[in-house]
């Protein structure tokens, strides 16, 4: 079957939106993705009919409060299949669930431990372990990807051994949309040993993510990238593991006991969720769950496919453009350079004709200088684009390109 | 910098004089391929004002009491944008680089969006570093 992407357009009042006259062609949804109505309501509807503190109150507010709330949970862990509700963790987005790991595992990591990492990591995936190693002496080894942009599996698995105690990977490369074959790279780390940590900023909104089938121990995501308010993540981790860990903020919430001087801690997931949580984004990030689990998945996936296609097509027929990341295996990432024309300039002119993109470092500094470019500019599509759009951004790159000739 | 820019006032007429926004852009594209831009040697790191989109490079001396300013961007349209900052600020005392309203400019170009504490093209670090410079220069 395929996707209504008329009908689902429908469903974002931002895409109706118009710049300097033209109609938004917004193509940066790996930097954020825009909110159905169905999620925009159920913000609004908790603000404007329930909005009450969850867990504490003695009022009928605040148990529909917390039901709602609790309900986004229950959904979240359908939705990633998690073995249990009190594995999913809320955060603020990927990057403080990944702090939350770092955190987690501080205690555990000592000299002489190794720490894998791969070369197309985000900022965020990368500094928080190259800080981690710093501060317990551990090693971080970062295993190579090919010209590609695939990562040398052999190489990878060269690098794990006994000593290994940590690896960390995206299941989707931000900077090149390379989609990493995550049980391959998770059954091999946990081979010897080593805890499994997945950066899902850019897998969750494809679709299908199954963490039982991944085997990983921990899987992190934004709900600003699925469709959801920015503002709240995901951390989902393995119970027996997220049990032993230290507690990393503390305050209301997330104990059991207090005396004045002592405090004993609350069970999952509330130990490492203290003080009055993102409650209306909670429950939005439920709604953006429910309203992309309701769409036909494969529909999903192959209207991506012929979006990234269509790219692609168009790119071999533009002299001079060079696609940066060419996996065999890519979503909803086109990363490329314009001639010798500078991303920023490239980015201003598709700006000005009312197409939405990245460009820059995308967050991956160490990635860009390995590929001996300033940055790229970025196109990333989601569900909602269609091909036309893609049409118009090659209109739009043709412009850019016979202006800065 | 040796050859001349159009000054402030002029160039606020030339863009006034486009109806369409790529006769804009390539008239300030041209603007900066007008102005020489550092060697490769003058960029230093010292001189360099990173923006996360692009980078610009800031290098001035004071002659006869007025300020001279080289600057240089690897995005031609930054360096189109700067230009436009040159011809207000370039070869002018203290006082008047102080003087001058370079959110009024940009809102007369309009071209305030480039200007915007919001946009990673170091062009308001440049201008605040510029500004900086003169206020060092009188007291």
């Amino acid at each position: 079957m395929s996707l209504d992407v008329k009908a689902i357009r429908a469903q974002f009042p931002i895409l109706q939106r118009k710049l300097d006259g033209k109609p938004l062609v917004y193509l940066d949804n790996a930097a954020t993705t825009q909110k159905p109505q169905a999620v925009l309501d159920a913000i609004m509807s908790f603000y404007t009919t329930t909005n009450a503190n969850v867990h504490r109150g003695a009022h009928a507010l605040s148990d529909e409060a917390t039901r709602l709330y609790e309900n986004a949970r229950n959904d979240v862990a359908t939705f990633i299949n998690a073995n249990r509700r009190e594995e999913v963790i809320w955060t603020a987005g990927t990057t403080e669930a990944i702090n939350l790991v770092a955190k987690g595992l501080a205690q555990q990591l000592k000299a002489g431990d190794e720490v894998v990492v791969t070369e197309m990591e985000h900022h965020a995936n990368l500094v928080t372990w190259q800080q981690a190693c710093k501060v317990s002496g551990a090693t971080l080894c970062v295993a190579p990807i090919n010209n590609r942009g695939e990562l040398d599996l052999d190489a990878y698995c060269g690098l794990l051994n006994e000593k290994t105690k940590l690896v960390a990977f995206p299941h989707v490369s931000n900077a090149l949309g390379t989609v990493n074959p995550v049980k391959v790279m998770t059954a091999r780390a946990k081979a010897v040993g080593a805890w499994v940590s997945v950066d899902g900023a850019q897998g969750i909104a494809h679709g299908g993510v199954d963490v039982q089938d991944i085997g990983c121990d921990f899987y992190a995501f934004s709900g600003h990238k699925l469709f959801g308010p920015t503002g709240t993540g995901v951390l989902w981790g393995r119970a027996d593991v997220l049990e032993t860990w230290p507690v990393w903020l503390t305050g209301g919430e997330m104990i059991a006991d207090v005396t004045y001087q002592d405090a004993t801690w609350g069970s999952l997931p509330n130990r490492l969720e203290a003080g009055t949580p993102n409650i209306a984004g909670v429950i939005g990030l439920g709604a953006a769950v429910n309203w992309f689990s309701a769409l036909d998945l494969d529909a999903v996936q192959a209207h991506e496919k012929r979006l990234l296609a269509r790219a692609h097509e168009h790119a071999e027929s533009l002299s001079d453009m060079r696609i940066i990341g060419t996996a065999t295996d890519k979503v909803g990432v086109m990363s490329f350079m314009l001639g010798h024309a500078h991303p920023a300039d490239v980015g201003f002119i598709l700006d000005r004709q009312g197409v939405a993109i990245r460009t820059g470092d995308n967050c991956a500094q160490p990635l860009m200088k390995k590929l001996g470019i300033p940055g790229t500019a970025r196109a990333s599509f989601s569900l909602y684009n269609t091909l036309e759009e893609v049409d118009i951004l090659f209109d739009a790159l043709r412009k850019a390109q016979m202006m800065l000739a | 910098m040796t050859m001349t820019l159009p000054d402030s006032q002029e160039i606020i007429d030339d863009l006034a004089f486009f109806d369409d926004w790529e006769q804009r852009y390539q008239y300030i594209i041209d603007l900066g391929k007008s102005i020489p831009g550092l060697s490769d040697e003058a960029k230093t790191p010292d001189k360099l004002v990173k923006g996360c989109q692009s980078s610009v490079w800031l290098d001035s001396r004071i002659e006869n009491g007025l300020v001279k300013f080289d600057v240089d961007s690897d995005a031609v349209i930054v360096q189109g944008l700067l230009a436009l900052v040159m011809a207000a600020f370039n070869n002018k005392t203290p006082r008047q680089i102080l003087d001058f309203d370079i959110d009024w400019y940009f809102a007369e170009l309009d071209l305030e969006r480039h200007i915007s504490p919001t946009r990673g093209n170091g062009l308001r670090a440049i201008v605040s570093k510029i500004k900086a410079l003169a206020k060092q220069s009188i007291n």
